[in-house]
């Protein structure tokens, strides 16, 4: 498949801040439940949402340069029955909308008790972030099905490209997380580190587990099923036209294999070993220096990795337009 | 429930083209608007075609053959482009299984396209909607044409009536029969998408004769054992003047 970098940015962009949401949220839990100790102050909350929600909006500004007719995008909230893209569009602003309330019941204070379970005060915040992570999840969902439901997109089609989605998403928010604390709340920086690192070291199989399963795949489509003529031998002569069409332009990365190879070890590098070597430094030496080249290199490392996961989807079309003549 | 399709005979079809002219002439003066096209006559033209002739080699030489291959949408009865569709745009028509997109539905995501196994789907590069093959709906309904020319304009182009036009769900149309008895099969049935235009293999005719049919074994020469001495003048040469 030819990349588009408009759904490239949408993909990366929102996972990046759905999981900087999911960060937040989590060492919230976790201090209400006292498992850490942190006494993070709201204004964190809400400047972090306010980032989350910052990413999420760009996002959704990326994808419109995908649509040929953005004026009518409101129209793909109606198949939402049986599109995973429908699913997304609705999804997508119910996200940005919890997110908005969860930082704007912080940032303003609004954050009454609710409940109280024993010790455990359960605050309104929570009860939006309960909701808002349950949203987060379904986008993840909806964003990876899209690509998997494909069932003839083979690199695609597998349950991977779910989990990768998510795990890589959540991995960039949480160290995008840590450089929020860094700024703000330096005390919560290890936490997130923390678990940046263990996201990572599961994206990496994951994505990893992708990798070496694509390498193995089969066409399950050949030149004989495609155009029903049993021969071991056959050569398409003309596609039927010598300019271009959609079907060569949007169907083809058009690259070299060295080029797609150096990309696979480009994305590996910054998305993983940078990053890790770097965070593994922040648990020691929480400071900005060390933290921002991390999640500079790991967007930076996710866009190659997107770009990467597009160019090796092998569409079965591709097999009618092999020859110009 | 009727479901309308092709039938294409690769026998027959010569790789003319006839079929591509006369759909995009048809489709690019039709009330949907044109069917773009970029620097037509420039040094890389391109344009949106609802149908493509390919050409394929079958062999290595010297034992090599020609298939020309024309391709259009399948209008499938399962069709995966359907379902993906945001907006529903994409639809497939309950009366007569005809695929269609809404023009004025349709976002550009190109969504479609990327589930479409076919490649049948292109985009309009002015209009930025997904355009596809309408089997001619706008010709095929049309009470003012005269009855027999009721049919894609494809078919009607074909000068060696290599496609076959009707209803595939009705067991004694001519494509069902013409299926049936000629082994019409499907495209890439490895997906489960049941197109429903169905192409007819190519065939040879292979005679084959007994030793005995090529020498008469009543022959009376032989039976008599009768030798023509070829110096003498035989019966025929005195009579044939």
């Amino acid at each position: 498949m030819q990349p588009a970098f408009s759904v490239i940015f949408l993909t990366t962009l929102i996972g990046m801040g759905q999981g900087l949401f999911l960060a937040i949220y989590t060492e919230q839990v976790y201090s209400v439940l006292n498992v850490v100790q942190t006494n993070s102050s709201d204004r964190f909350y809400g400047i972090a949402s306010g980032v989350a929600l910052v990413l999420l909006i760009l996002g959704l500004i990326a994808s419109i340069f995908h649509l040929g007719r953005p004026e009518r995008a409101w129209r793909a909230a109606a198949m939402w029955r049986t599109s995973w893209l429908s699913r997304e569009v609705i999804i997508l602003p119910i996200v940005m909308g919890l997110v908005f309330l969860f930082g704007i019941v912080h940032f303003m204070s609004w954050n009454p008790v609710i409940m109280t379970f024993g010790q455990v005060e359960v605050r309104l915040s929570l009860i939006i972030g309960a909701f808002a992570t349950l949203a987060t999840f379904s986008l993840y969902i909806a964003t990876g099905m899209i690509y998997a439901c494909l069932k003839f997109l083979q690199e695609w089609h597998s349950p991977l490209t779910v989990i990768n989605y998510l795990l890589l998403g959540s991995v960039s928010g949480f160290t995008m997380a840590s450089v929020v604390a860094a700024y703000w709340q330096p005390k919560l920086v290890s936490f997130f580190v923390g678990w940046s690192i263990v996201m990572l070291v599961f994206a990496f199989i994951s994505r990893g587990a992708s990798l070496i399963r694509n390498k193995r795949l089969r066409p399950k489509s050949t030149v004989q099923t495609a155009i029903g003529v049993r021969h071991n031998q056959i050569k398409q002569k003309s596609m039927g036209f010598m300019g271009g069409s959609m079907n060569t332009r949007d169907f083809f990365h058009g690259k070299t294999l060295f080029f797609l190879r150096s990309i696979k070890t480009i994305f590996l590098v910054l998305v993983f070993a940078v990053p890790l070597v770097l965070l593994i430094v922040a648990l020691f030496k929480p400071t900005l220096t060390v933290l921002l080249p991390a999640i500079v290199s790991m967007y930076l490392g996710l866009i190659a990795e997107r770009w990467y996961f597009f160019a090796e989807g092998n569409h079965p079309q591709n097999i009618y337009y092999q020859s110009i003549a | 429930m009727s479901q309308l399709a092709l039938v294409i005979d690769l026998n027959v079809c010569v790789g003319c083209h006839a079929c591509v002219t006369n759909c995009k002439e048809w489709n690019t003066s039709g009330s949907a608007g044109a069917l773009s096209d970029d620097h037509p006559y420039g040094k890389d033209p391109t344009g949106t075609f609802f149908n493509r002739v390919q050409t394929y080699e079958i062999g290595k030489f010297p034992k090599t053959e020609t298939l020309h291959f024309p391709k259009s949408c399948l209008h499938c009865e399962d069709p995966p482009c359907v379902p993906v569709c945001p907006t529903g745009a994409s639809y497939k028509r309950e009366e007569d299984g005809i695929v269609l997109v809404d023009y004025d539905k349709c976002i550009g995501c190109r969504y479609c396209s990327w589930a479409c196994p076919y490649g049948a789907r292109e985009i309009d590069e002015h209009q930025k909607v997904m355009k596809k093959c309408t089997l001619c709906v706008d010709r095929i309904y049309d009470e003012s044409l005269p009855e027999d020319e009721r049919k894609p304009a494809c078919v009607l182009a074909c000068p060696t009536s290599a496609r076959i036009f009707g209803d595939v769900h009705d067991p004694d149309s001519e494509v069902s029969v013409a299926i049936r008895e000629q082994g019409g099969y499907q495209l890439m049935p490895e997906w489960g998408t049941k197109p429903s235009n169905h192409y007819l293999p190519r065939h040879k005719n292979h005679v084959s004769y007994h030793k005995d049919e090529l020498e008469r074994a009543d022959n009376p020469l032989k039976k008599e054992d009768y030798q023509v001495d070829a110096s003498e003048p035989s019966l025929d040469d005195v009579t044939s003047w």
